[in-house]
């Protein structure tokens, strides 16, 4: 059991009160996570609108792998189900409902999960996707050109749909497994590679040329893989 | 003197009846300002109470709760699963495993759901909720002469008031906060059935 927490990752949970919604969101972010448990629970017990405390407190459950689970909603009830079944578990601490949009937050967690990120990274990842669908200019912050011994590549999207959805994925997917810090422009705007939101955000079309820059000990290495990944197309 | 576990279950008979004979009253509420399954969640909620208690009646007032509480949660699906469940829940934990209730304990378990229902909902007097109903109700629970039954009257008649109030409010939580200012010219429906509960509990007090 505890061999098996070591390479676990963070489940997610997506409570709604309608049936459909809740396995149309759990479709959209396992796709971006295919290594995270993603559990839809919505509707009654009977198939109508509703949420039904049981299912929730199985989800939670089935949905824990060792590291954790966080859990979003779609309206306040559902919140407060949320609320109670976590509660009643053995442990709530391994449990973190949060406040953030259900689409954005649901596929924001689920690719930092598939990172590896921790309980708390994941839940703060979806809390922070509300602000993250378009890209932060960052004035505050210095530009990762000028920060020593930084490695960029100008890469070209040779994808038809560019940075879209499931590339924007696997690209915040290829950098969360490294040590490395990095951001992608386009244009005048920059995004953080470690969000999809904010990649997906820069609307980068295919056929131009998005600059990558890294820092930290795998720089090198996160710049290379983005290379291979958008000479194949990011598999599209 | 006090409520024993058959004084509890009784009222809650009394209160199924209850939400059984308003169940159109309670969805046309909630139709006006929120997604109309109110009267069935509850109809629901307290058919399944009453044949969990026909099974297996608990022995105590506060077993009693506990099983309301849990049934609730399970089977009422809207907003009013967590809360009522919550309300009874925490009833069931502030009266102990005492077999009789007696009225500063009746009027204890009230202060508890309260508390519950404003911890679970996070509601303000004033938002158009139940909690509109409940808090003159625990604050109208005095225990003047020791009569539960005179109590819980008391009660009932403050939380009839209270939910009267939440007439012309904008509702700020819950479904109904989505409509604004549309909001206000209807009862809340939870502020309602909270107040259709209590005088159930009073009759059956008062028939005990």
């Amino acid at each position: 059991m505890t061999a098996a927490a070591d390479t676990s990752r963070v489940g997610l949970v997506v409570v709604s009160h309608s049936d459909m919604l809740a396995n149309g969101v759990a479709e959209l972010a396992a796709q971006m996570a295919p290594d995270v448990s993603v559990q839809p629970v919505g509707g009654t017990e009977e198939g109508g609108l509703g949420t039904d405390y049981g299912a929730v407190v199985e989800a939670l459950a089935d949905a824990d792998s060792g590291a954790g689970v966080v859990v979003l909603y779609d309206l306040g009830s559902a919140k407060m189900t949320a609320e109670m079944a976590v509660e009643s578990a053995d442990d709530p601490s391994r449990y973190a409902v949060v406040d953030a949009p259900l689409v954005e937050g649901a596929v924001a967690a689920a690719v930092a999960a598939q990172g590896g990120a921790s309980l708390a990274d994941v839940a703060a990842t979806a809390e922070g996707a509300a602000g993250e669908t378009t890209p932060a200019t960052t004035p505050n912050r210095p530009s990762l050109h000028l920060v020593q011994g930084a490695v960029s590549a100008e890469v070209l999207l040779t994808n038809e749909v560019g940075l879209h959805a499931r590339p924007a994925a696997l690209l915040a997917r290829t950098v969360a497994e490294l040590d490395a810090d990095v951001v992608v422009r386009y244009g005048a705007e920059e995004a953080n590679a470690a969000s999809v939101l904010a990649l997906m955000g820069l609307s980068a079309p295919g056929g131009k040329s998005i600059t990558v820059v890294a820092t930290g000990k795998d720089a090198e290495e996160a710049v290379r893989r983005i290379e291979e990944l958008a000479a194949r197309g990011f598999d599209d | 003197m006090g409520c024993t576990a058959a004084d509890v279950v009784a009222a809650l008979r009394a209160a199924a009846t209850v939400v059984q004979e308003h169940r159109d009253e309670l969805v046309r509420l909630d139709q006006a300002i929120g997604d109309a399954d109110h009267g069935e969640n509850l109809k629901r909620g307290f058919t399944a109470v009453l044949s969990r208690l026909d099974a297996d009646p608990p022995d105590t007032p506060a077993k009693v709760l506990k099983l309301v509480a849990t049934t609730l949660i399970s089977t009422v699906g809207g907003a009013a699963g967590p809360l009522y469940g919550t309300a009874f829940l925490r009833a069931s934990a502030a009266v102990g495993d005492a077999t009789e209730l007696d009225c500063p304990a009746v009027a204890r378990a009230l202060q508890a759901a309260l508390d519950g229902v404003v911890a679970r909902g996070k509601a303000v007097v004033g938002d158009k909720t139940m909690v509109d109903a409940l808090t003159p109700a625990v604050t109208a629970a005095a225990c003047a002469d020791g009569s539960v039954a005179a109590a819980l009257s008391a009660a009932a008649d403050a939380a009839a008031e209270g939910a009267s109030s939440t007439v012309p409010m904008v509702a700020r939580k819950g479904r109904a906060s989505y409509l604004g200012e549309r909001s206000a010219g209807h009862m809340d429906p939870g502020a309602r059935s909270t107040a259709l509960l209590l005088r159930a509990f009073a009759d059956a007090a008062a028939e005990a």
